[in-house]
């Protein structure tokens, strides 16, 4: 066995890992306790990475069809890369380079990001190159240019040890960034005096640990923020010395926020006057203050003001360039930074340049030894989209990304896939929702398979490692991005330069490095040999430094053309799309504890769907009352653009009036486009990132009374290859969710329908579920629409499908779940009703991913237990080992500890 | 059996007044026709299925003629005559003359060795060739045919049952309850060929019986033929006496007959076109015959439901009603191959019009209720399937059951 050094691909954090492997097979992986991101823990995802490298699923071969009607048939690495470069070629020659897209990933390398880079502006010439970063951090991008002149977080993780206020805006970090969260609780813990402001319209388990949650109505946040900087100056506590020396713009903004009372934004946000200025005050009265901010900021058409707003308060206060101050953009992916760095999205160019700046544009192109770099503008991820549907990007390079599920609008993002000359995905998973649309698959290795580099959050480039060799055919993406690269310069020149001439990352690292020089991001003190002997670096990293950089902006200079920063007087803007009589609800979304974007890595994980087993939209109980709905009802969410049946679930931290649903549910878990149908394709005209977070809907109860559940372990125990087979079936249905079961390796689909489907279907969901041979207990009511099956293998319930009254679900699921003896129940195991036969106790909710324990046993140990809320939840943890593995059920066992208090 | 069940009845209602004779062809006094297979099967002795002994005739002054068969009725004189010149007057006669096995019509039915299936006589004859041989074919699987079979084969023959339908017990059963018993039985050892229809039974040297032949010109070696392919009324001395019959002495809803002195109950009568030939509805009819006989006059016999089971030990099946449903029949099913239990229910315009019930019959005493109360089902239908206490409805008591056949 052997251990590797390697980093989380999941999100922003940057944890570092230890990669085990055995025999050419990843094995195991823990938290790396040396890494200074994480210092050796793990949240729930990424203790279970090594369980989505192998599998069904996995892209081995290169593949490729030659007409959409055709399934694509494996291919050799040559010919697959002959016709795209010839493809490419043709486009190119035919319609300009503009004519072609490269739509890539916060999740590639750097060394990757910066092949691709190349490619696009060098060989190519176009700048319709952009990253999923689209949807992430291009507000937070240019909120950080607009107001300290680089895109450049100041901070570091260290600063939450030496914060005294800490304002948590738009951000679940205890779910979207658990080990960060892990460091904020001790950090509270170390110092009660610490105050934690979170904003953010939903109570959230981030929200848990707040000492004032701000539920502001969404997309209020400038008004907020004006609101708060309206206080700080009414009340003395900005700090003129800082404005005066580091600061340029103050009196516009001064102007601008004279109209935003405290009254005034508070009425907008739908908080009391009280509630700001308790915040306004905690953040001005504060030693240190410092922000951390997410997707709530960023994914609105007002993102880059909303950023620039919170960095206002920074600047006016001077909580920036200190230990434990400053406004912190905290990552969604692993290396969204990376991208940023390297300059590939559509308005950027590498190391921070300008595309609009033409001494810029000149020097990347001297540093490349190509003539130019092109000036025109690229289209950025949803105008890329666009523009493909309207049939101007003829064919688009997709990698490391699933547009066909994480873009907005997503009725049209797949009539532009549709449309699209050429598709080309490279991709680790062949299964997601854009792979059907993909002419040539391109398999690329995945984590523990691959060599590079990383930023996190914090600037700190990490070494990613690979444990073995990537499965079947694969290749690293840098490689198939240079192979591609030679091909198409051959074939657009007649000969191919030494540009693209790369035998590995590190060369690729090296070559980069040099645009760095002079830069803000400057790396030129860096090199692969420095990160493998002393570890995880900071940028800048000059040549000559003994180390990186953790905090910026310490003298106060910034990188403007006068040292200065720029306040942002920019006015507050309400959402895009407000709600109305007809949709009336806003809908917001987010993140799960247990699953990352689409899923396409964690979805393959059973553990990781105990937490939220099925897709659920949240709404406040009074909000189902109203309306006649029950939570387990199945609901049509209706918007503009789009609609999607799921099932409503009551959570009284998402206010009235607004629904959350979570990011991650696409059509391969849902029958229909997933989220994104719903959701609006509306771009910040600043950072062009589109406002994901909210959008105006209907909701009504779904006319869908035939209902269906089947859940079951597939006999070869191959869940993977068995979800993949229920997923073709979910577009049958009007309403249809599949899912891994987090025990017994099953594998669920439920399904509603206006009517009961032919027999032939239900015939095969039943030979789906192996249903249909073996010891099957069976009732039939077809006059009623109800069809049950058992399939018991010796004592063990090992498949269930109900189709019509399906009440006997919950305890069915606990026989499978817990492998309770079944067989003596006999035909009672067909028999209706939520009231189980003897022998079945629900564990609840699985609360605690890691092992496994489910509500009904932690409330059972935290009211047996005595004294108060954290020593009843010490002895549960002692007794059932509940959260002590990664942490992030801590603020539901706090809760529900609170909980037990209460009641005893 | 009906005869004396009606005697049972009006002695408790009016014991003073008649003077009653009973005539049976049979040397013993009345016993369970019903126990015969578990006295075939080993399980039971022929004095445990005895209902009345003689005693108990003299305890009641009823004179009793055993051995004796009426051979004429004189309607006018209102007499009637044994066989051996016995007679006796009558003010009011009840023929319970029950039913006679039905022959086939082919060569061979009266060899030695070859029996039907209806009385004691029958059974001991059976015990006795299965003492001494060592083949048997069964022609008929239907209810008595299989009883037969199994009794034949626990004490000791190969058994061959010959079934012309395409499944056992048709008329009680559908296809897969019935399959599901042909396996139980396979698994005791009997052997069944189905959809065979018989040709001819073949003697040996001896004269006795030593093959069946069938019509696919295939044959079995059988030392012992049971031919149990139904019943037909006996109505010889009701058609001599001219009483109005068909398929049974046409009886009114107070049993009478076409001649309102003489009643006629069980398997001979044929009550609005039917003639039963199970054990609940002779119950049924003799409790109505008593009532009349007993110038009550308030009891009406409206029919019966009948209801099935099989007395093969290890074997629960019970059936009852319109089983096989047909038009407007709604089917619900349920079926555990781990317990070999099948059931089925017939529903129609929300009411249970039948069931078949394979492997757990337990909820066959609240079926049969429910089918003979019609009773809408729809409040419980999702329930139905999973019995009496599941649906929290009051459950009826075995003592409150009519006896099954």
């Amino acid at each position: 066995m052997s251990e590797i050094q390697s980093t989380c691909c999941y999100c922003g954090v940057g944890c570092g890992v230890l990669i085990n492997s055995r025999n050419g097979r990843i094995t195991g992986v823990r938290g790396d306790p040396r890494h200074p991101a994480n210092f050796g823990r793990l949240c729930g995802k990424g203790q279970t990475l090594h369980e989505t490298v192998d599998g069904h699923g996995r892209a081995l071969y290169p593949e490729l069809r030659l007409k959409r009607s055709e399934p694509r048939q494996r291919a050799t690495w040559d010919s697959a890369l002959e016709h795209v470069a010839a493809r490419f070629a043709d486009i190119i020659k035919k319609h300009g380079p503009d004519a072609v897209a490269f739509y890539i990933s916060g999740q590639l390398l750097t060394e990757d990001y910066y092949s691709f880079n190349k490619l696009a502006r060098a060989l190519v010439g176009t700048n319709n190159i952009d990253s999923n970063s689209r949807l992430c951090m291009s507000s937070a991008v240019a909120g950080y240019k607009a107001t300290l002149g680089a895109d450049a977080p100041p901070t570091c993780y260290e600063d939450i040890d030496h914060a005294d206020c800490m304002l948590i805006a738009g951000s679940n970090a205890a779910w979207a960034h658990p080990v960060l969260f892990r460091r904020i609780e001790d950090a509270k813990a170390k110092n009660p005096d610490l105050k934690i402001v979170v904003i953010d319209p939903r109570r959230t388990a981030t929200a848990e640990i707040a000492d004032l949650h701000l539920a502001i109505q969404p997309g209020t946040d400038v008004a907020l923020f004006h609101g708060m900087l309206n206080a700080l100056l009414q009340e003395d506590l900005t700090d003129p010395d800082y404005i005066a020396a580091h600061t340029a713009g103050y009196d516009a903004l001064k102007a601008l926020v004279s109209d935003y009372t405290p009254d005034f934004a508070a009425e907008v946000c739908g908080i009391t006057t009280e509630e700001l200025l308790t915040a306004a005050r905690w953040f001005g009265n504060s030693r240190a203050a410092l922000s951390l901010y997410c997707m709530g900021l960023n994914q609105s058409s007002s993102g880059a003001d909303k950023n620039a707003a919170l960095i206002n308060l920074h600047l006016a206060t001077g909580h920036i360039g200190r230990a434990g101050a400053g406004p912190f953009s905290l990552t969604g992916q692993p290396n969204a930074m990376g991208g940023r760095e390297t300059g590939a999205m559509a308005n950027l160019l590498i190391a921070h340049r300008d595309l609009n700046n033409a001494g810029d544009r000149a020097e990347v192109a001297k540093l490349w030894d190509v003539p130019a770099i092109p000036g025109r503008p690229g289209k950025t991820a949803v105008e890329m989209f666009e523009a493909i549907r309207r049939g101007t990007i003829k064919a688009v390079w997709i990698a490391c990304t699933n547009p066909a599920q994480s873009l907005p609008g997503q009725d049209a993002v797949r009539e532009a896939l549709a449309a699209a000359e050429l598709v080309v995905l490279q991709e680790t998973y062949a299964d997601t929702e854009t792979a059907p649309y993909a002419d040539v698959l391109l398999p690329a290795a995945g984590w523990g398979e691959k060599e590079g580099t990383v930023t996190n959050s914090e600037r700190r480039i990490s070494r990613v490692r690979a444990a073995t060799p990537p499965p079947g055919e694969a290749r690293p993406d840098w490689r198939i991005v240079c192979d591609f690269a030679m091909l198409l310069e051959h074939k657009l020149h007649g000969h191919a330069s030494l540009r693209f001439a790369f035998d590995s990352p590190q060369q690729l690292f090296n070559e980069y490095r040099e645009l760095t020089r002079g830069r803000n991001t400057d790396i030129t003190g860096l090199d692969y040999a420095t990160l493998d002997t002393k570890g995880p670096q900071h940028w800048p990293y000059r040549i000559g430094a003994r180390q990186g950089q953790p905090r910026l902006y310490q003298d106060g200079k910034f990188p403007t053309a006068d040292g200065r920063a720029r306040f942002a007087a920019v006015a507050y803007k309400p959402v895009a799309e407000n709600t109305d009589t007809r949709f009336p609800f806003r809908l917001n979304t987010g993140r799960l504890r247990d699953q990352w974007h689409g899923m396409t890595r964690s979805g393959r994980v059973a553990r990781l769907w105990g937490h939220a087993p099925e897709p659920a939209v949240t709404l406040n109980p009074a909000d189902l009352a109203r309306r006649g709905l029950a939570s387990g009802d199945i609901v049509r969410l209706e918007s503009r653009r789009g609609t999607l049946n799921v099932i409503a679930a009551a959570d009284s931290g998402v206010a009235p009036g607004q629904a959350f649903l979570p990011m991650h549910w696409g059509s391969r878990y849902l029958s229909g486009a997933g989220i994104n149908a719903l959701t609006l394709p509306v771009i910040d005209p600043k950072s062009f990132q589109p406002e994901l977070k909210h959008c105006a809907i209907k909701i009504s109860k779904a006319a869908l009374p035939w209902r269906l559940i089947a859940f079951g372990t597939p006999r070869d125990g191959d869940a993977l290859a068995q979800l993949a087979r229920v997923q073709a079936w979910l577009p049958e249905f009007e309403f249809a969710s599949c899912a891994l079961m987090p025990d017994a390796g099953g594998v669920l689909l439920r399904a509603a329908a206006g009517a009961a489907p032919a027999t032939d279907v239900l015939d095969a969901i039943h030979a789906l579920l192996e249903l249909d041979s073996g010891d099957v207990l069976r009732y039939d009511d077809p006059a009623r629409g109800n069809a049950r099956r058992v399939c018991i293998d010796g004592e063990r319930v090992v498949a269930v499908c109900l189709s019509g009254e399906g009440g006997s679900e919950s305890w069915l699921r606990e026989f499978h779940a817990q492998g309770l003896p079944a067989a003596a129940l006999g035909s009672l195991l067909l028999a209706p009703g939520t009231k189980a036969p003897a022998g079945a106790v629900s564990r609840g909710r699985i609360i605690c991913s890691c092992h496994g324990i489910g509500e009904t046993a932690i409330v059972s140990a935290l009211q047996g237990a005595a004294g108060d809320a954290t020593a009843r939840l010490g002895s549960a943890q002692q007794q059932l080992l509940c959260g002590t593995q990664c942490g992030s059920c801590l603020p539901e066992l706090r809760k529900l500890a609170a909980a037990a208090m209460v009641a005893a | 059996m009906a005869g004396m069940r009606t005697i049972e009845e009006l002695l408790k209602l009016a014991p003073e007044l008649y003077d009653i004779t009973v005539f049976g062809t049979e040397p013993h006094p009345n016993y369970n026709r019903i126990l015969l297979s578990p006295v075939l099967a080993g399980e039971h002795t022929l004095q445990e299925i005895m209902l009345n002994d003689l005693d108990w005739y003299a305890q009641h002054n009823i004179r009793l003629h055993l051995g004796k068969t009426i051979t004429e009725i004189d309607r006018i004189k209102r007499v009637v005559i044994a066989g051996d010149g016995t007679t006796a007057e009558y003010d009011r006669l009840l023929l319970a003359t029950g039913s006679n096995p039905v022959l086939l019509p082919i060569p061979g039915m009266n060899l030695p060795g070859v029996l039907t299936y209806r009385d004691i006589a029958d059974t001991e004859n059976m015990i006795a060739a299965a003492a001494r041989h060592r083949r048997a074919v069964v022609i008929g699987g239907g209810l008595l045919g299989l009883e037969a079979a199994n009794g034949l084969k626990l004490r000791g023959m190969d058994v061959t049952v010959v079934h012309l339908a395409e499944w056992l017990m048709e008329r009680q059963l559908d296809r897969t309850a019935a399959k599901m018993l042909q396996d139980s039985l396979q698994k005791k050892g009997l052997r069944f060929r189905l959809v065979t229809q018989t040709a001819e039974i073949v003697a040996g040297e001896s004269g006795n019986v030593a093959a069946v032949r069938f019509k696919d010109g295939d044959s079995e070696t059988a030392d012992l033929v049971v031919v149990a392919v139904g019943i037909r009324p006996n109505t010889a001395i009701a058609e001599k006496a001219g009483l109005h019959c068909s398929r049974g002495v046409v009886v009114s809803d107070t049993m009478q007959s076409y001649d309102p002195r003489i009643y006629a109950v069980g398997e001979c009568a044929n009550h609005r076109g039917i003639a039963y030939g199970l054990v609940a509805p002779l119950f049924d009819m003799a409790k109505v015959c008593a009532n009349h006989l007993a110038f009550q006059g308030i009891g009406h016999y409206k029919g019966s439901l009948m209801s099935t089971k099989l007395k093969v030990t290890g074997i629960d099946l019970f059936s009852a009603g319109d089983f096989q449903g047909g038009d407007g029949s709604e089917d619900i099913t349920l079926l555990d191959p781990i317990h070999g239990v099948y059931k089925k229910l017939v529903i129609k315009d929300d009411k249970l019009i039948g069931s078949v019930l394979y492997g757990d019959t337990v909820d066959g005493a609240w079926y049969f209720q429910l089918l003979r109360e019609g009773r809408k089902i729809n409040d419980i239908r999702d329930r139905l399937m999973f019995g009496g206490p599941n649906v929290g409805d009051a459950r009826v008591t075995p003592s409150e059951l009519p006896a099954h056949v």
